[in-house]
């Protein structure tokens, strides 16, 4: 008798093996969602009485494709399905199917999946929604909810995903070493969007968008399984870990968002900090740094201060200044500021923004850094009018929030 | 006669278990746990980071140092060390200098440690 959670985990953790196989064999999202499904009823009706199978993912790709081809035939002709019995008698092709999905083919059937999910023609949104549907297997209200849109509008986001991927001609064959390398770019950032879509969330919002952050998290552990020995999956999982460690601290009971210097430490997820750092350990001994693993250093700093006084400013700073040169951008450059700010006071900082000026002018957290900069140096005039440019820019009320507080405190009597 | 317990479970099921769930095990693992700590009959109880937090330093004159668990399938756990080191590389010396001892083929799997509870059976 096995535990009907455990039947649970196990389909769920088989999914996206097991769709991405399906794919391959129909080259079709939805007929290889439908398999599965199919092969799902039939694990949950036949796992609790006979066991699980020696390997879940073989048995349902191999149950998913008999019935995959069954609708195919159905559709074309209406036949008679073979007996159900003989159907599921799987113990020697099951046996064959483990051997022959090897490691590797695992690997180009997932990455081809999750290549097709974040197809570069799909704008971000479509592709987040799209890979949670179909690799991490939410139901749309779970996605509707998790991006505050209706349920309708996200079912009209996926299925037209679907069909721009169907009409833009993917190509199925096994992707080549040069292209694989490529895609796993793709599809990294992809998971590091989809914990984004969780992390930013705050106030009401963020409870509901905290599974995206865990779904991440998973899909990260799950690349790095199949590409064990790729320092910036190591990084990516560890910046994520990291992170994600915070959650319990970085809100306030209301979901206003409190600054890292001003959270309890001791709220932080120890256990998750120190995996985060055993990976960062093992990615830095490859000697390749990317910028996960430059921006999972810079978390890694934050995490090992015991207290904020102890953040060693010093180094971040030279780290924000290496994430910079690999990766120029406007905003690296403003969080460069803020270490910059610390080491050498507000206005090196100030003088360090100047030139990003114009670039960097509708962007929320530029203008709330600049007002705390200027108010540092008693000049509460520019200090107001930064902070009233921020609060136009801010995304949430909870970003609004923070800024009238500074707001309320410049102009409170002395 | 001291036993050793090793665990042995489907990694990716049971890093897909949800909070409640992980809780719920936990807690009936510890219910065992004290019987047998009550009795003085505990020892070290362990459990490992994920798989992917792993790194192999296979034996040889020329130590290899690997990603991830790849002992041989032919191959069995024989034993086990826990040592506490300052980082990942001085965790990989103190592997080396054991291969190098043993003089055997073989490997040693470093895995960090997630929990550690020291115990006192056979003290």
């Amino acid at each position: 008798m096995v535990d009907l959670d455990w039947v649970d985990a196990a389909l769920a953790s088989a999914r996206p093996r097991a769709v991405a196989a399906l794919l391959r064999y129909f080259r079709d999202l939805d007929l290889a969602e439908e398999a599965f499904q199919e092969a799902c009823l039939r694990a949950l009706s036949r796992w609790p009485d006979q066991g699980p199978p020696r390997d879940p993912a073989a048995w349902l790709i191999l149950v998913g494709r008999n019935s995959g081809i069954d609708a195919i035939r159905k559709a074309a002709r209406e036949t008679e399905l073979p007996d159900d019995d003989r159907l599921s008698d799987l113990g020697d092709a099951e046996g064959a199917i483990a051997d022959r999905l090897d490691e590797g083919q695992y690997r180009d059937d997932m990455l081809r999946l999750l290549f097709v999910c974040c197809h570069p023609d799909l704008p971000a949104t479509g592709a987040i929604a799209l890979a949670l549907r179909i690799v991490s297997g939410l139901t749309v209200p779970q996605i509707a909810r998790a991006f505050l849109v209706g349920e309708k509008a996200m079912e009209q986001r996926i299925t037209r995903a679907k069909a721009r991927i169907a009409d833009s001609g993917v190509p199925f064959e096994t992707p080549g070493a040069v292209e694989r390398a490529e895609r796993l770019g793709a599809v990294a950032a992809m998971v590091y969007l989809i914990f984004n879509e969780g992390y930013s969330a705050s106030g009401a919002e963020a409870g509901a968008r905290e599974p995206l952050c865990r779904e991440a998290i998973r899909l990260g552990r799950l690349l790095l399984r199949l590409f064990p020995a790729e320092p910036e999956i190591m990084g990516l999982i560890a910046l994520m870990l990291l992170q994600h460690a915070r959650s319990a601290a970085r809100l306030d009971a209301q979901g206003q968002v409190i600054l890292l210097e001003d959270q309890d430490r001791g709220r932080w997820d120890g256990r998750m900090i120190a995996e985060g750092l055993a990976l960062l350990d093992k990615a830095m001994r490859h000697r390749r740094p990317g910028p996960y693993q430059v921006q999972a250093a810079i978390a890694a700093l934050h995490a090992r201060a015991k207290t904020a006084p102890e953040t060693d400013w010093a180094q971040i700073e030279r780290l924000y200044a290496t994430l910079e040169a690999m990766q120029p951008s406007p905003v690296v450059t403003l969080n460069r500021a803020v270490a910059v700010a610390r080491l050498s006071g507000p206005e090196a900082a100030l003088a360090l923004l100047a030139p990003l000026d114009e670039r960097l002018d509708g962007y929320f957290y530029y203008h709330g850094a600049r007002g705390a900069f200027l108010d540092q140096l008693g000049r509460a005039e520019e200090a107001r009018a930064a902070f009233g440019r921020a609060i136009g820019l801010a995304g949430s009320a909870a970003e609004a929030g923070y800024i009238r507080q500074q707001l309320d405190r410049l102009s409170a009597p002395k | 006669m001291l036993y050793a317990i090793l665990c042995y479970d489907n990694e990716e099921v049971v890093g897909a278990w949800s909070a409640e769930t992980e809780g719920a095990v936990m807690g009936r693992l510890d219910a065992v746990q004290q019987k047998l700590r009550a009795d003085g009959r505990l020892g070290p109880v362990a459990r490992l980071m994920p798989t992917t937090a792993a790194t192999t330093v296979r034996k040889g004159a020329e130590p290899l140092v690997l990603d991830g668990p790849f002992a041989e399938t032919k191959e069995q756990l024989l034993g086990f060390y826990v040592v506490d080191c300052e980082s990942l590389d001085a965790a990989i010396e103190v592997a080396v200098e054991l291969g190098k001892a043993s003089g055997s083929a073989g490997a040693h799997e470093v895995r960090p440690l997630m929990v550690y509870r020291p115990g006192d059976a056979g003290a």
